[in-house]
């Protein structure tokens, strides 16, 4: 007797190359059974690319796809233990609802009983709340409605996985919140995996346990979202996820003492490699105070935009000698029922234990 | 003039209006007086048209755009269609021709003519069920599986045979059937006494090979506009190739084939030339039938009987066609190419 795979899916230094683009380059990514994975980056980083290879729409120029530990190289979309809800949901317009929930189950074979066929779509339909709509026909459905079929149809084989290809993308905000916290519960229910791909990152941080953020057809970090966000791997992961604020600066020779660009001395953990680096700061993790008196703080400047957000007011600042700087600042954290009115000078403070330093 | 919100549609165009009349000390612009009024404004915005222009003014337009056409139409379809309606009811002049009359002789006399009606109703229907038989793979290739890059060129030999005047073409085929072509080849392997000219099989041949483009094209369409991901989706719930082609590609391709099986079988009702040449006579159509009783006989009447009859058949089997691709597409787009 072999031991089930631990991984639901396993990528063995993949590559896919069209004509001479190379859209996905040698990525090794393990997902464990029941994970909710997202796979995140821009648009053109390959996610989508990676995404059509487990569901076998492309095949890797090099490197292995395995699903379930089986080696799906050669191995065509129809017979894959993987199915899709597809970015515009491609649902089949010339069904109504339920046909389009039953049509991965009259594809089994054997056959099944006409009966099972429809209670198990059915039951698909009532799990994405959509009991009652059986005989619509696609077109009179709205967006998010067309999303739920989408999911039922896919869920109704029992894949071991369920792809996902921006399933929200076509909602509105409102819905998409929604949507997330449905997919959620809906992944916690079917207890399989779920993979997603999206160029949301707060779509990514929100709903998976796990994010794998891609770039340039490379898997630059994988971790859990807190990690993602709290220690990016590098200046791409801190820029896309999330707002950051870039600071060039030197690390000093004893690779312990940050100096910016405007001559700030930090003094950073140790163990940096001197030479010129990058410094990424969080906008929640400046703190704002006012500098009535004009006397001298090491970083300062003028609020020039500020946009209220109402639990929150994002701040433009024009700091001195460093150009603008981006604050998020929490209202409790201010004054008495105050905010900073543009215009006014503030000393910006923060934990230099928050930054991050990037070589350059 | 703060918080005095104009009403109105909100386009540029009434607001405008708006503050003139408001300048001119009228509170409306009369144009929003009415819901539907305010409607049409809606839709002057979405035309980008100009704002003062009258319903009158864009009737006129409808009519300078409809009326060549129209009257065409009008001179050499509706007037003549009715000429023939009037002499089917009428008599065979002694010398040929018209002579008034009101009579149904002539429609009684229809069954004469059965053989002509039989070979029409037969042969063209089943003609253009084998060309939509040759020509859906051609169009299935085309559209899916052939490489975009040289899909246009590959569309554009489709109608190549075009270049070249049917009559051309079907003289090519009488030879080709004649006893000097096929016949002839076989004769040397030692088959001998083949018939293939002057046969149904040949008329069908004719059929399938001049009607051959006007069934791909809206075949190659309707599959060109079929989404891939439908496609994909199909595969990845577990339809084998042949189910999906059975269960996605073909039924939403319906409304092309439709189309191109109505266009086929409506232009196959009226054949004249293919008949004539490749059926020399023993195969023959409605349309072979009429210019024997139009121009050999003279007998106009009872050939404006048989015409008048055809367009019945023919509004028939377009109105059924029509209702049937309608169903199955669920839409009531009218997509002949």
């Amino acid at each position: 007797m072999t031991a089930a795979p631990a991984n639901d899916i396993e990528f063995r230094s993949v590559t896919k190359r069209y004509g001479t683009v190379t859209a996905v380059s040698d990525i090794n990514l393990a997902v464990p059974k029941g994970a909710f994975v997202a796979l995140l980056g821009p648009s053109g980083c390959g996610k989508t690319t990676c995404l059509r290879m487990i569901g076998g729409f492309e095949q890797p120029s090099e490197g292995t796809v395995l699903i379930d530990g089986r080696e799906m190289n050669g191995v065509p979309a129809y017979r894959r233990p993987v199915n899709m809800v597809f970015q515009h949901y491609a649902l089949f317009p010339h069904f109504d609802v339920e046909q389009n929930v039953a049509y991965g189950l009259k594809q089994a074979r054997p056959k099944l009983a006409a009966a099972e066929i429809s209670a198990r779509a059915r039951e698909a339909l009532e799990m994405v709340r959509l009991g009652g709509f059986e005989r619509r026909r696609i077109h009179e459905m709205s967006g998010g409605q067309q999303q739920r079929v989408a999911l039922a149809r896919a869920i109704v084989n029992k894949p071991s996985v369920l792809l996902l290809d921006e399933p929200l993308a076509a909602l509105d905000k409102k819905l998409r919140t929604a949507m997330q916290i449905e997919l959620q519960t809906l992944q916690r229910e079917l207890g399989i995996t779920f993979m997603l791909v999206t160029h949301d990152q707060e779509e990514a941080l929100s709903m998976s346990d796990m994010v794998c953020v891609m770039n340039a057809g490379r898997i630059v970090q994988m971790d859990r979202p807190q990690d993602i966000y709290d220690r990016p791997a590098d200046l791409f992961v801190a820029d896309f996820v999330g707002k950051t604020n870039r600071i060039s600066a030197t690390v000093e020779p004893d690779g312990a003492t940050l100096r910016l660009s405007n001559g700030m001395a930090l003094a950073a953990r140790s163990g940096l490699r001197p030479g010129a680096a990058t410094v990424a700061l969080r906008p929640e993790a400046i703190d704002l105070v006012r500098q009535s008196n004009g006397e001298g703080s090491p970083l300062a400047g003028i609020v020039t935009h500020r946009i209220f957000l109402g639990s929150t007011a994002e701040y433009q600042i024009s700091v001195d000698g460093l150009g603008d700087f981006l604050v998020t600042a929490d209202r409790r954290s201010m004054q008495e029922g105050d905010l900073v009115e543009p215009g006014e000078r503030v000393a910006l403070t923060f934990d230099p234990g928050k930054v991050h330093v990037f070589p350059a | 003039m703060r918080g005095a919100k104009p009403t109105g549609c909100g386009s540029p165009v009434c607001l405008t209006a708006h503050t003139l009349f408001s300048l001119l000390g009228r509170r409306e612009c009369g144009r929003h007086r009415a819901a539907q009024k305010f409607e049409r404004c809606r839709s002057y915005r979405k035309s980008k048209m100009k704002p003062m222009i009258t319903d009158r003014k864009r009737h006129l337009v409808t009519a300078a755009l409809v009326a060549p056409a129209g009257l065409w139409l009008l001179v050499f379809l509706v007037l003549p269609f009715m000429a023939m309606v009037v002499f089917s009811f009428g008599e065979r002049a002694p010398e040929g021709g018209y002579q008034a009359a009101f009579t149904f002789a002539q429609f009684a006399n229809l069954p004469s003519r059965a053989a002509a009606f039989w070979n029409t109703m037969m042969i063209a229907p089943v003609g253009a069920f084998l060309c939509l038989i040759v020509a859906y793979p051609v169009a299935y290739y085309l559209a899916i599986k052939s490489d975009p890059k040289y899909r246009l060129v590959l569309v554009s030999l489709v109608v190549v045979p075009f270049w070249t005047s049917l009559l051309v073409r079907t003289y090519a085929w009488m030879y080709i059937l004649g006893s000097r072509g096929i016949p002839n080849l076989l004769g040397m392997i030692g088959i001998e006494d083949i018939r293939l000219l002057n046969t149904p099989g040949a008329v069908l041949l004719g059929i399938v090979y001049g009607y051959l483009p006007l069934m791909i094209m809206p075949i190659y369409v309707s599959l060109e506009k079929l989404d891939r991901r439908l496609l994909e989706a199909s595969a990845d719930l577990g339809a084998k190739p042949v189910s999906t082609f059975f269960g996605i590609t073909l039924p939403l391709s319906l409304p092309g084939v439709m189309t191109g099986v109505a266009l086929v079988t409506i232009l196959l009702l009226g054949e004249y030339l293919i008949p004539q040449l490749l059926g020399g006579g023993k195969v023959f159509f409605i349309g072979n039938a009429l210019v024997d009783l139009f121009l050999q006989s003279r007998n106009w009447p009872f050939g404006s009987a048989i015409a008048v009859t055809l367009v019945v058949v023919v509004v028939i089997v377009l109105s059924v066609a029509m209702r049937i691709a309608w169903k199955v597409s669920g839409s009531r787009q009218v997509d002949l190419v």
